[in-house]
């Protein structure tokens, strides 16, 4: 009982940390950790599933109306998450290292870029944008064209293991990158490196006038917020039961000893290619999202670094463990976003005040060692720490431990 | 005569100009233990690869309850019932005991991916019937109690047994087993003999075995096959093919010295 009394507690404190200090990083910290405590914690599986309801769907949209930035970056977070499980499949279970994987949601994204702005009159004459409404049928169309692309990328690269696997990978990210980059002439598909823009929204399933004193722009936020909440539920569901069940095993057993699995009874092509399709399509639906969110996409979005990123996430909360991946979306995105952001910011305010520390005037700094581009240094070393202190990741991937049935003799 | 489960016609794999295994011919009657013996690189574990669709023959044929075998890939011809061990051991080092013999149940699964994602009743009541299934095989290689360890961690002994438990999760006519009992003191491995007795009465299958320990191979093979350079040199009963000529040549060297 204990546990759950001190999550509570936790939970209410930052909550309120957040109302009273709304432009306090630390404060927000204090709320992600809370959940991060919740996670963890020992607690009856009703009173910790709905304190969580609580915290995701309650505690968090009433920060976002207070600092709608930090929605922002709990929407970033989820998309994120999202990636990050689909490869998580891929990397974390079958054990193929991929290296593009941004590709497939440059793919989702740009799909829904193109028939929902202008940007497919271009191609098809008129009748663009398609209609708000048809975002959602695009989330499957997302979802189907990612996981077709997923094979396609599966069929060729069959043979090959680690890392000729991931040059070949990394080949294709860049190709997809490329494309988007380059397809403005002769044709022009995708509007080369201007980015396609306006991208159309999905209809708010409410009438804005039911929430008067919230701004439309907002309201958008908690929308996109809620969407990408119900997406990153079902592709958890999604992931977990695919990994408890002969698939997964298949999976995982091609991880250990490809030969083994073979000789005992796994397809290989067929279990690699679904391990491919299942990873793509999950990067294809958030895809499909990610460019209604930003209303506005070009290839800068879709680079190496970004698959390297996600890579990162997985790699950083555990290899093959869910837990693992939203966490490791986490910290990846919320370091990204806002520790190391704020901590230059900081470092900045100090020099512009002529701070003196240990003798040293911060004014004198050399821009060179400006505090923003530390970033992906620290970034860096937090990689490589991580790496010799905890290589299996923050939470990792737990064998399920089973009770087994007495033996009937 | 009974039928020939299983058939080899002149086999014959190259590796460049070296020929591995060379015009290999013998057949293998249901229920029995047959034994492959023979000094270090006579070929031995590459027939088992050939047979088990790792390497393609360059020439011959290898048939199975009257089906082909060769250009299957490995997993049809486990699927068709021909499994095996690996002379180092392959478990799938960071998954659990249990888990390994539910991979190697695999064909054995009818399961849709639907099902997997619908979690319906077909789904709980298939799975559950698996870690039964597993269970029980592990029950029978003695290592039930230990279900639940992570393979890497269990001692080398229960490896050997674990990967035995995981080939019968195939559900195999035929086990391919190459050198069970290496590195095996006497007592295991005279424990592990007990057990592949007791596994062709129990589960109705034949035995195809690669081994170092003569008095293994003495003590349980129905037959005995001996490669020396890839050829075959002598077959037939144990007691037979130990006073051979050529096997003891092969095994001990010509008497030039005396």
């Amino acid at each position: 009982m204990s546990h759950a009394a001190g999550v509570l507690v936790l939970l209410a404190a930052s909550g309120y940390a957040v109302s009273i200090f709304p432009h306090s990083i630390l404060a927000f910290l204090l709320f992600q950790l809370s959940i991060l405590a919740l996670y963890l914690a020992r607690m009856r599986p009703w009173l910790k599933t709905t304190v969580a309801v609580l915290a995701l769907c309650v505690m968090m949209p009433a920060i976002g109306t207070i600092n709608g930035y930090y929605l922002e970056v709990a929407t970033q977070v989820g998309i994120f998450a999202a990636l990050a499980l689909g490869l998580n499949i891929v990397v974390g279970l079958a054990g193929l290292l991929d290296l593009g994987y941004v590709a497939f949601f440059a793919v989702g994204a740009y799909l829904w870029a193109i028939f929902g702005s202008p940007q497919a009159n271009r191609v098809f004459g008129g009748g663009f944008p398609l209609a708000p409404g048809w975002f959602f049928v695009f989330l499957l169309v997302g979802l189907t064209v990612a996981a077709v692309t997923g094979v396609l990328l599966g069929l060729p690269v069959l043979r090959l293991r680690g890392d000729y696997l991931a040059i070949v990978t990394l080949g294709f990210g860049e190709v997809i990158r490329v494309l988007a980059n380059n397809l403005d002439k002769p044709i022009n598909l995708t509007n080369g490196p201007k980015g396609i823009t306006p991208i159309e929204r999905p209809p708010l399933p409410f009438s804005p006038a039911l929430l008067p004193g919230v701004a439309p722009s907002l309201l958008y936020s908690l929308y996109f917020y809620f969407l990408v909440l119900l997406i990153v539920g079902i592709v958890v569901v999604v992931n977990r039961r695919l990994e408890n069940s002969h698939i997964g095993r298949a999976w995982e057993a091609i991880r250990e000893d490809e030969t083994a699995a073979q000789a005992m009874g796994v397809p290989l092509v067929r279990s690699k290619l679904l391990a491919f399709a299942c990873g793509a399509s999950f990067a294809g639906v958030i895809g499909v999202l990610f460019a209604a969110k930003q209303v506005f996409i070009n290839p800068e979005s879709f680079t190496f670094l970004e698959s390297i990123g996600v890579l990162a996430m997985v790699i950083l909360g555990g290899m093959g463990s869910i837990p693992g991946a939203v966490l490791g979306a986490t910290v990846v995105t919320v370091l990204n976003l806002q520790v190391l952001k704020g901590f230059s910011l900081w470092l900045n305010e100090l020099r512009n005040a002529g701070t003196v520390v240990l003798g040293y005037d911060l004014a004198n700094l050399p821009t060179q060692l400006e505090p923003a581009k530390y970033e992906r240094m620290v970034f860096g070393v937090i990689l490589v720490l991580m790496m010799i202190f905890r290589p299996a990741g923050i939470l990792p991937a737990r064998r399920r431990q089973r009770e087994l049935a007495e033996p009937q003799q | 005569m009974t039928l020939p489960l299983f058939q080899a016609k002149g086999v014959t794999k190259m590796f460049g100009g070296l020929v591995a295994v060379n015009q290999i011919d013998f057949l293998v009657e249901p229920s029995r233990i047959v034994s492959i013996i023979g000094p270090n690189g006579a070929g031995k574990t590459t027939l088992f690869n050939v047979f088990t669709g790792l390497y393609a023959p360059d020439s011959g044929s290898v048939t199975f309850k009257g089906r082909s075998l060769v250009g299957l890939r490995p997993d049809e011809i486990t699927a068709a019932g021909v499994c095996r061990t690996f002379q180092n051991i392959r478990l799938f080092s960071n998954m659990t005991a249990i888990e390994n013999v539910l991979v190697g149940m695999h064909t054995r699964v009818t399961l849709a991916a639907w099902d997997v994602l619908a979690r319906g009743s077909r789904f709980r009541l298939a799975e559950e019937s698996l870690w039964r299934r597993a269970g029980e095989l592990l029950t029978v290689v003695g290592l039930r109690t230990k279900a639940n360890e992570v393979a890497r961690h269990l001692p080398y002994g229960d490896q050997r047994r674990l990967e035995i438990a995981r080939a019968l999760g195939a559900a195999p006519s035929l086990l391919l087993l190459d050198e069970p009992t290496a590195g095996m003191t006497r007592g295991e491995a005279g424990a592990l003999m007990a057990l592949l007795r007791r596994l062709i009465a129990e589960f109705d299958i034949t035995v195809l075995l690669i081994e170092h320990n003569m008095r293994v191979v003495m003590e349980i093979s129905d037959g005995v096959i001996v490669l020396d350079h890839g050829e075959k040199i002598a077959e037939g009963p144990p007691a037979e093919v130990r006073q051979h000529p050529r096997v003891i040549e092969a095994y001990l060297g010509r008497r030039s010295h005396a």
